[in-house]
């Protein structure tokens, strides 16, 4: 797999730690990434059945404040923050004036009129640039990239309260989901939230990039009871798909509407005039012309990204599969594409063709995977 | 890292060849499926079809990647390992004795230009 790559790669805090630990490492997004520790198999069922740890460094941090930074963040991004109190978050679309995806993010609200949005790692200057141009017309609000002032580690598993529980005096029962605290984690001052990409229940910590390494150790440490393991972006991938989460770049981007990526739950329909706005609710009233789907294959084989996708009773290719694996944990072959709206009934059946050979499809509800409450 | 059997030819491509007579069975060194990573299917030939030499006979495919199968000699196929297709994962927990499929020979000298064991090692170290 040669990449062709004209920047260095960018590390995490971590990246000696990941290469002396023998991860695998990859370039994505620009940076140099484990993709696996121990496998993506194991990986992914440590995280169904106990919990695994991951450095998500090189997602990228914008903070937005000014006294107008609410409405600001409310013209740039799809969801409605002013439902946000202090120390809650919430998913979300960065969208140009069509109504498609420059990046999908979290936003989190840290003060009444400060912000910090979590952007995906190779997105980070283009969301930046984006950002910065369009918050002007907003009044009083500046954009900063903290980027270089964050460490990320995801816990993620039905035992990531309790190995973290061990090294926080944070009650962190107490947190609800998409909401978070600050305090501190291995005496190191962290921010602690209840998100993830997973589909379990976890954490993700943000934690200054110097004491990355510190927490790193300590939860591994703290989690040798309950057997967790460091987990690379392999597994991090087989998760979220199965938990039928979207990745921008190949299930959402800049050709695909939030409407159309049955993201209809990300955009705040009753507030005021936002970037895509009159796409987005035109598009609602009238129906897309196409929508995600989640599917499953009935013989064995994996449909991956950009293999032709032909819907019922059509010659030509309706569109590209946008993510497709072997899940580990339902041991299936799932993935998602786009259909035409008529064609995006549950039960469905289409064909993908895999490396020439046409292998048949049938459309299922997602998420795929819903851990038990 | 597994240690490569002595009695088996390698190619430059990581399959192996254990050769008995004029036929040998062919599967895929610890070095690829190391690289691979977690196998999840393997597409195999029918018995029968005849492979040249460096010619695709399958493919394998992992969590990450799909890879094809290069025939290491020409030849024909007489055998197809069957047990691969509900446990793909032996693959993974032991790929020398993991073989694919049986292949007659179609010229013997073939085999001499393979590589051996300590070649290979040098190749993928």
């Amino acid at each position: 797999m040669e990449q062709a790559t004209a920047a260095p790669l960018k590390k995490t805090p971590l990246n000696a730690r990941h290469r002396a630990s023998g991860a695998k490492m990859v370039a994505f997004g620009g940076w140099d990434m484990p993709i696996e520790y121990s496998g993506i198999t194991a990986e992914h069922m440590a995280v169904r059945e106990r919990a695994g740890l991951f450095d998500v460094s090189h997602m990228g941090e914008i903070e937005i404040a000014g006294k107008d930074a609410l409405a600001a963040v409310q013209r740039i991004s799809s969801n409605d923050a002013n439902k946000l109190q202090v120390g809650q978050a919430q998913y979300s679309g960065l969208m140009t004036d069509r109504g498609t995806f420059v990046d999908d993010l979290l936003v989190y609200r840290l003060a009444p009129e400060h912000f910090l949005l979590v952007v995906n790692a190779g997105n980070i200057a283009k969301d930046y640039a984006y950002i910065a141009e369009h918050i002007k017309a907003a009044g009083d609000a500046v954009a900063v990239d903290a980027s270089s002032r964050y460490a990320l580690l995801a816990v993620q598993g039905p035992r990531a309260l309790d190995v973290l529980q061990t090294l926080t005096e944070v009650p962190l029962a107490d947190i609800k989901y998409y909401w978070f605290a600050h305090g501190e984690v291995a005496s190191v001052r962290a921010t602690i939230s209840r998100t993830g990409y997973t589909g379990e229940d976890g954490f993700e910590v943000f934690v200054p990039p110097q004491s990355a390494e510190r927490v790193w150790q300590a939860v591994l440490d703290a989690g040798k009871a309950f057997d967790v393991i460091p987990c690379g972006l392999g597994a991090r991938d087989t998760l979220r798909l199965e938990a039928g989460m979207r990745l921008h770049g190949n299930d959402i981007d800049d050709t695909t509407t939030a409407v159309e990526a049955d993201l209809n739950w990300i955009v705040g329909w009753k507030k005021p005039d936002f970037l895509g706005a009159s796409v987005l609710r035109q598009q609602k009233a009238d129906g897309p012309p196409r929508r995600i789907v989640g599917f499953e294959l009935a013989e064995r084989g994996i449909a991956r990204h950009g293999y032709d996708v032909y819907a019922p009773g059509s010659a030509a290719a309706a569109g590209i599969v946008t993510s497709g694996t072997q899940t580990p944990f339902l041991r299936k072959a799932i993935g998602m594409t786009y259909l035409p709206t008529a064609h995006t009934a549950p039960g469905t059946e289409f064909d993908i063709d895999i490396r020439g050979r046409r292998t048949r499809a049938t459309v299922v509800p997602m998420p795929f995977y819903k851990r038990a409450k | 890292m597994a240690a490569y059997p002595p009695g088996l030819k390698y190619t430059k491509d990581h399959e192996w060849i254990d050769l008995t007579g004029d036929s040998g069975r062919v599967g895929i060194t610890d070095y690829a499926q190391n690289s691979l990573g977690d196998v999840v299917y393997i597409e195999l030939p029918e018995v029968g079809a005849k492979l040249k030499q460096g010619q695709s006979f399958g493919t394998i495919e992992s969590v990450k990647a799909v890879s094809e199968l290069y025939s290491p000699v020409t030849g024909e196929v007489t055998a197809v390992n069957a047990d691969l297709k509900d446990k793909p994962e032996s693959v993974n927990k032991d790929p020398h004795g993991s073989w694919m499929i049986t292949i007659k020979l179609a010229n013997a000298s073939e085999a001499t230009g393979l590589l051996d064991a300590a070649q290979y090692q040098d190749l993928v170290k």
